[in-house]
């Protein structure tokens, strides 16, 4: 596999292990590619439109507006922003990932970075009805409200321990690039 | 439903956006493309692991190792497979449901569910390219560790 770029190296000796299992073990092949297909759909059903709507953001939306509103000065609103923004969320925490990368171009606050990650990743509102069939009332209220103040000590110990220098760093590297992600 | 709102949120923003300004929403749309394109091979790979993952470690494999697991030891397996399996959420809480009918514990569970959401081994390397390889540690660990208060403090509330 030399001659392959290093990104797609993984993923032909994934798909190549794939072929393997099929044409080894027929039936095992075929549940593996249909799970890897229901993947995919899934991915596809978040990440395409999530991307429209960053670089629409990209093109519409001013530094300066996003600063106001997320940056370092945006106090409650930036956080009841970040929180809610995530909350909202249903899908997979990596469709957090790009939209993550815009606020930081952007110049949002790291903290409320981290506050729509972890909003994102455990709150998922729109599933909470779906949670609560599943597993109960007990099970899905109490488990949101350990999380809602979980969000915020996790941000915060975050914050502390990811430190100035390396955040300094990732803006940095931000402030080099367009597009909403990399 | 969450993705037919947002598909619908996309297309009227980028109608509304073709209605203001040709140019800027061609180039909204350029900007779209290239970085979902410069970012596929990796959530290619991701994915193809992940598919690979729920072939071999698939939903009833993980309810018979996890189903009549119970004390510290149950957590501790719920918290590794959650945090190395990535699960659909429409997938996951039937998925802990048949869990708790085998016989898992309500910290097993709770736990299981925090860190399937919370911690991602498997999306590690594209957390890294989006912030750096410190943040990602650091998030993982954290929200494994929260993972195991949550197990906790929902163990000794729900009965």
């Amino acid at each position: 596999m030399k001659g392959l770029p290093k990104t797609y190296r993984y993923l032909v000796a994934a798909l190549a292990f794939d072929l393997i299992v099929l044409a080894v073990h027929p039936g095992t092949g075929i549940t593996l590619f249909r799970r890897t297909g229901s993947i995919v759909l899934e991915m596809l059903g978040v990440l395409p439109p999530i991307f429209v709507l960053l670089g629409l953001l990209e093109v519409w939306v001013p530094r300066e507006t996003v600063i106001r509103f997320l940056g370092e000065k945006s106090g409650f609103v930036g956080i009841s922003l970040s929180f809610l923004l995530g909350a909202a969320a249903a899908g997979p925490l990596y469709a957090a990932f790009p939209v993550a990368a815009t606020m930081l171009r952007k110049g949002a606050r790291f903290t409320n970075v981290l506050i729509l990650l972890y909003a994102w990743s455990t709150l998922k509102l729109p599933m909470f009805l779906f949670e609560t069939s599943a597993l109960g009332a007990d099970f899905s209220v109490t488990r949101m409200l350990i999380n809602v103040p979980g969000i915020a000590a996790l941000t915060w110990l975050t914050n502390l321990l990811v430190g100035r220098t390396e955040r300094e760093a990732i803006y940095a590297r931000y402030a080099n690039q367009s597009g909403p992600a990399q | 439903m969450f993705t037919v709102a947002l598909y619908l949120l996309a297309a009227a923003a980028t109608v509304i956006s073709l209605t203001r300004d040709r140019k800027k929403t061609a180039k909204a749309l350029r900007i779209a493309s290239n970085s979902f394109l410069r970012i596929l091979p990796d959530f290619g790979t991701v994915l193809a692991l992940v598919g690979i993952m729920l072939t071999f470690l698939s939903p009833a494999i993980i309810s018979a190792v996890l189903g009549r697991q119970s004390g510290l030891w149950g957590m501790l397996a719920a918290a590794v497979v959650g945090s190395t399996t990535l699960i659909p959420g429409f997938v996951a809480f039937p998925l802990a449901k048949s869990l708790l009918d085998c016989g898992a514990g309500v910290p097993q569970i709770a736990i299981f569910v925090s860190t399937l959401m919370m911690v991602g081994v498997v999306t590690a390397p594209l957390e890294t390219k989006y912030f750096s390889k410190r943040v990602t540690f650091i998030r993982n660990g954290l929200s494994f560790l929260f993972s195991f208060l949550v197990a906790y403090v929902m163990g000794a509330i729900i009965r």
